[in-house]
């Protein structure tokens, strides 16, 4: 029964969002921390190195990291006021359950009721309807034990194969090649669909070092971002055009001889077709589809086909598209054109949204994966795992469906119950509406936060996890470089960490075979193993080499992949498909993971967005991050200094589309589109293009973007159309009725 | 004291606005609570363009020669300081007089405050916090071999003309090579009557 118990407004009195001020002991200038714990930052996928100041069990402030390479001390406001999240008002101290009659709607439980009680649900939903009646949704903020061990506890203590993850909305089509100091020294640094300033700030100082070195920088983005503003050539593409921009430059790299045809010939098969496919993007017909003037295009084939070396990343601005992939393969495409890959100032990668963006998806939460990125529906991978795991390979369930399928298949009928963890869907899935009446139709929800997040409103049970800092483990971060997140304070109340929470459930649902584990480093001991021969083996990594070493790269063998012999010591690969390299799949016969050990070029395939503008709704959408919140806000919208810095969601519109709807800066706008609609105040800035609009999506109910945005997705990849549709806006007739009843961040 | 061949470095071209300078600032032991920063956008309407003013630490700083109380002090390694709190009168001559509009007066103390480059950490051979945390380096601390080294696209200045004033400072700004060719000083009168430049997207049709 998920609906919501009471009225929204009484359960955000009770539960938050309310704001963590520095008071007491974080505004002293006297106190002294008793213990400085080297960790990490808990929100994006950068990983900054942290060090956090702890005394009396409550972490009072931060010191910078300077030794940590990747980051040396360097923070966003996010990472300078993580530290707020902890000893907040709104933290969970008790399970809750829900109850009408309670204040705010939810009533506190002992833990080990609750545990029984969630267990005897699963239980009964199960032996009425099937063991697939019960979906997990978890998340790629997790460690990667955790993730590693709610894969296990889906298929093996559930024996469900519904588990899919947030990392679904993310970084899906993630990969990364290089270290990215290897950017300093690249001749030309092309990043698409990435607004590096605010969604991975620490990456801004190494595009402007290797510039400063040398290096054109060129933005592809519908807004001139601050990353943009001072770039060498700026490509103000069309939203949902980019699998189209890429295919005119590689047209024009091919019509002018800038591609490196040995590479081509000894390294990749493929070329032929996609030079085929490019054919068609005459620079007028790319000028006219991408709305890129042609001057600029021409640049950036000039820029990227003539340089000597080159790197190129993207982010969900090119990925978050219902041709998300084709886009991606369209940039690799122009990689692989140049041979710019496997050598220092040579790379491609993903810039990843959350913190365990690798590690959180390869090793078992993905509904179509197994531990160490292996195949769920290839026999031999079932087997190699059902041997570590002590199953029959016959009882691993096959492969599930993508996060959003499972909320259809909750409206359905087929999934009766659900458990969430590290993944708030009413406010990050699009059309959240359809979320909304789909939790309404669970039998049984059992959400575990430290706080009440929003989708948790809904929840039949909600038993109290950990924060970042009150657990260690490992996260796979940014770089594909391995690094332990060190615990700092004790959970406070009847608060567990996360993956004791797990087993507790695997226990009282009398199926603990595998879930005995009595620390991290043992699930992770578990996890080398598991992972060893697939192609994410980490096998080599150890807790004391991630430290020693301060981050190890995956693969990091424990064996040597070719002959089997134990090495002492594997250094981990920082850098991708080099030359020479040996990798599980090719055996020797090339870099690339393919059985010949060339790369594929794939035609990249442009279609339009679903959803596009007509006469309708005549402006596109596009939605995304501010620098001082982080995804759907369960922690950044709980930090007063945070939300001081961007308080609301705002509407951006360029001047000429605000003159020509009657709209002032400032002013109360109606955003609608056929999902839905929502009144934002309006922010008039020359700074996107004047056929676009965007809004931020880290807010929840009447503020969230995502009541607007289409459930449109990738057909290979799954991954949701985030970054356009179609949508009409107009001046409101006064301040919406949110506007009064609650405090900005709620 | 402030190790004599460490500068503070500004470039406003790397800035991206993120705040994260004003949020370590506030995290300071000597003035926890209060960010002695400001970050502000030039033109919101009309460019991303946004520039971190700390204290420039004057030669010979207006707010002291104002001061009638005599209540701000310039240490002996060129560090100028809050005012002495025995001594300041909050009468605000340092606020308007500054020309670089750093110093605040904090009403619920009766006090001038102002960025004193995070003397508690300086002094001590360490960074400021802003220039530690700032992810674009727009904030740098270091040493004139290291900048010169780390940014050969641009060269540091420090002698600022307001009007008549002349002023010459311990921080730097870096500005482009051929920029500081052509004057080694900046007419900062002047570029406060420029604009950001076109927009960018005046090819694109509604």
């Amino acid at each position: 029964m998920a609906t919501i118990p009471v009225d929204e407004l009484a359960i955000i009195n009770r539960f938050g969002p309310h704001l963590s001020a520095m008071t007491g002991t974080r505004l002293s200038t006297s106190v002294e921390p008793e213990t400085l714990v080297k960790t990490h930052c808990c929100f994006c996928g950068q990983q900054c190195g942290i060090q956090l100041k702890v005394r009396d069990n409550q972490v009072i402030g931060f010191e910078p990291w300077e030794e940590f390479p990747f980051n040396r001390g360097m923070l966003c406001p996010k990472g300078v006021k993580r530290y707020l999240q902890g000893s907040h008002p709104d933290r969970l101290l008790t399970a809750l359950r829900r109850d009408p009659s309670a204040p705010g709607g939810f009533a506190e439980m002992p833990y080990e009721d609750a545990i029984a009680r969630v267990a005897s649900e699963i239980a009964r939903l199960q032996s009425a309807h099937g063991a697939g009646s019960i979906g997990v949704l978890s998340g790629a903020s997790l460690t990667t034990e955790k993730t590693y061990l709610l894969g296990k506890f889906a298929r093996v203590c559930l024996k469900t194969p519904f588990i899919d993850y947030n990392g679904r909305l993310c970084m899906v089509s993630a990969g990364v090649t290089n270290p990215w100091a290897d950017m300093i020294g690249s001749a030309v640094i092309w990043v698409a669909g990435s607004n590096v300033a605010e969604c991975s700030p620490i990456t801004t100082n190494y595009l402007w070092q290797a510039r400063e070195q040398g290096a054109k920088i060129i933005i592809q983005d519908p807004r001139l971002t601050p990353i943009a503003r001072t770039c060498d050539l700026f490509l103000p593409v069309r939203p949902g055009r980019d699998a189209a921009l890429f295919a005119g430059v590689l047209q024009l790299m091919i019509g002018n001889g800038w591609i490196d045809r040995a590479f081509i010939d000894a390294h990749t098969t493929g070329f032929d077709q996609v030079a085929e496919y490019c054919s068609q993007w005459t620079l007028d017909k790319t000028a006219a589809t991408t709305g890129v003037p042609a001057a600029s295009i021409e640049k950036a084939a000039a820029l990227w086909g003539r340089s000597p070396s080159g790197f190129m990343l993207h982010a969900r601005g090119i990925e978050h598209h219902s041709n998300g992939v084709q886009n991606v393969l369209g940039s690799i495409n122009l990689v692989l054109a140049t041979g710019r890959i496997g050598r220092p100032h040579c790379g491609y990668g993903t810039i990843v949204g959350q913190a365990n963006g690798q590690g959180g998806r390869e090793h078992g939460q993905k509904c179509d994966q197994l531990p160490g990125l292996r195949d769920i529906s290839n026999p031999e991978h079932r087997k190699y795992i059902a041997g570590v795991w002590g199953i029959d390979e016959r009882e691993l369930p096959g492969p599930g469906v993508d996060a959003y399928e499972m909320f259809r298949k909750i409206d359905a009928g087929e999934i009766k119950g659900l458990i969430s963890i590290c993944f708030n869907p009413k406010v990050s899935l699009p059309d959240n509406s359809f979320v909304t009446r789909c939790l309404e139709k669970l039998e049984f929800y059992v959400a575990i936060d430290f706080f009440l997040n929003d989708t948790a409103l809904h929840a039949d049970m909600v038993l109290p996890g950990s924060l970042h800092e009150e657990d260690e483990g490992t996260v796979t971060q940014v770089e594909g470089r391995i690094i332990k997140i060190n615990k700092a304070v004790d959970c406070p109340g009847e608060a567990r960490q996360d993956w004791r929470i797990i087993q507790d459930i695997a226990a009282a649902l009398g199926r603990p075979h595998g879930f005995t584990f009595t620390e991290p480093r043992a699930i992770f001991e578990e996890l080398r193993i598991a992972s060893k021969g697939g192609v994410a083996d980490y096998s080599g990594v150890t807790y004391e080499k991630i430290e020693r070493e301060m981050g190890v790269f995956w693969p990091c063998y424990a064996n040597d992949p070719k002959t089997g012999e134990p090495i002492a010591d594997h250094p981990g690969t920082p850098r991708l498909f080099e030359p020479g390299s040996y990798n599980p799949i090719a055996k020797g016969a090339g870099p690339f993971y393919f059985p010949d050990g060339r790369a594929r070029f794939n035609v990249a395939d442009y279609r339009v967005p679903a959803d596009d503008v007509s006469d309708e709704f005549p402006t596109f959408l596009t939605t995304g991050r501010v620098v001082s919140q982080f995804l759907s806000g369960t922690q950044t919208r709980r930090i007063g200094p945070l939300v001081n810095q961007y308080p609301e969601p705002r509407l951006e519109l360029h001047p000429r589309l605000a003159a020509s709807l009657g709209i002032s800066d400032r002013d109360w706008v109606v955003a609608e589109t056929r999902r839905g609609t929502m009144t934002v105040r309006a922010m008039v800035v020359n700074t996107i293009r004047p056929d676009t609009v965007f809004i931020p999506y880290h807010w929840a109910g009447k503020k969230s973007a995502n009541q607007l945005t289409v459930a449109a997705q990738d057909p290979i990849s799954k991954i949701p159309q985030y970054k356009v549709c179609a949508c009409r806006v107009r001046r409101a007739d006064g301040p919406p009725s949110y506007d009064a009843a609650l405090e900005p961040q709620q | 004291m402030k190790p004599e061949h460490l500068h503070f470095f500004i470039d406003p071209s790397r800035c991206i606005g993120c705040q994260s300078c004003v949020q370590a600032c506030s995290e300071c032991d000597t003035h926890r609570g209060e960010s002695m920063i400001h970050l502000d956008y030039i033109d919101r309407a009309n460019s991303v363009q946004t520039v971190p003013v700390v204290c420039m630490h004057c030669e010979q700083p207006t707010c002291a020669e104002v001061c009638p109380a005599d209540a701000i002090k310039r240490t002996a390694d060129g560090v100028v300081q809050s005012a002495r709190k025995p001594r300041c009168i909050a009468c605000g001559n340092c606020v308007v007089a500054c020309p670089f509009g750093v110093p605040e007066v904090y009403e619920d103390r009766k006090l001038m405050m102002k960025c004193d480059m995070c003397y508690d950490r300086t002094s001590v051979g360490k960074k400021p916090m802003c220039a530690t945390v700032c992810p674009s380096q727009a904030l740098f601390y270091g040493s004139a071999e290291e900048i010169a080294l780390l940014r050969p696209m641009s060269e540091p200045i420090n002698r600022f003309q307001f009007g008549q004033q002349t002023i010459t400072t311990r921080v730097f700004v870096m500005a482009p090579r051929q920029f500081v060719r052509l004057a080694p000083g900046l007419d900062v009168t002047a570029v406060l009557d420029t604009r950001p430049g076109q927009d960018v997207f005046d090819h694109v049709e509604i």
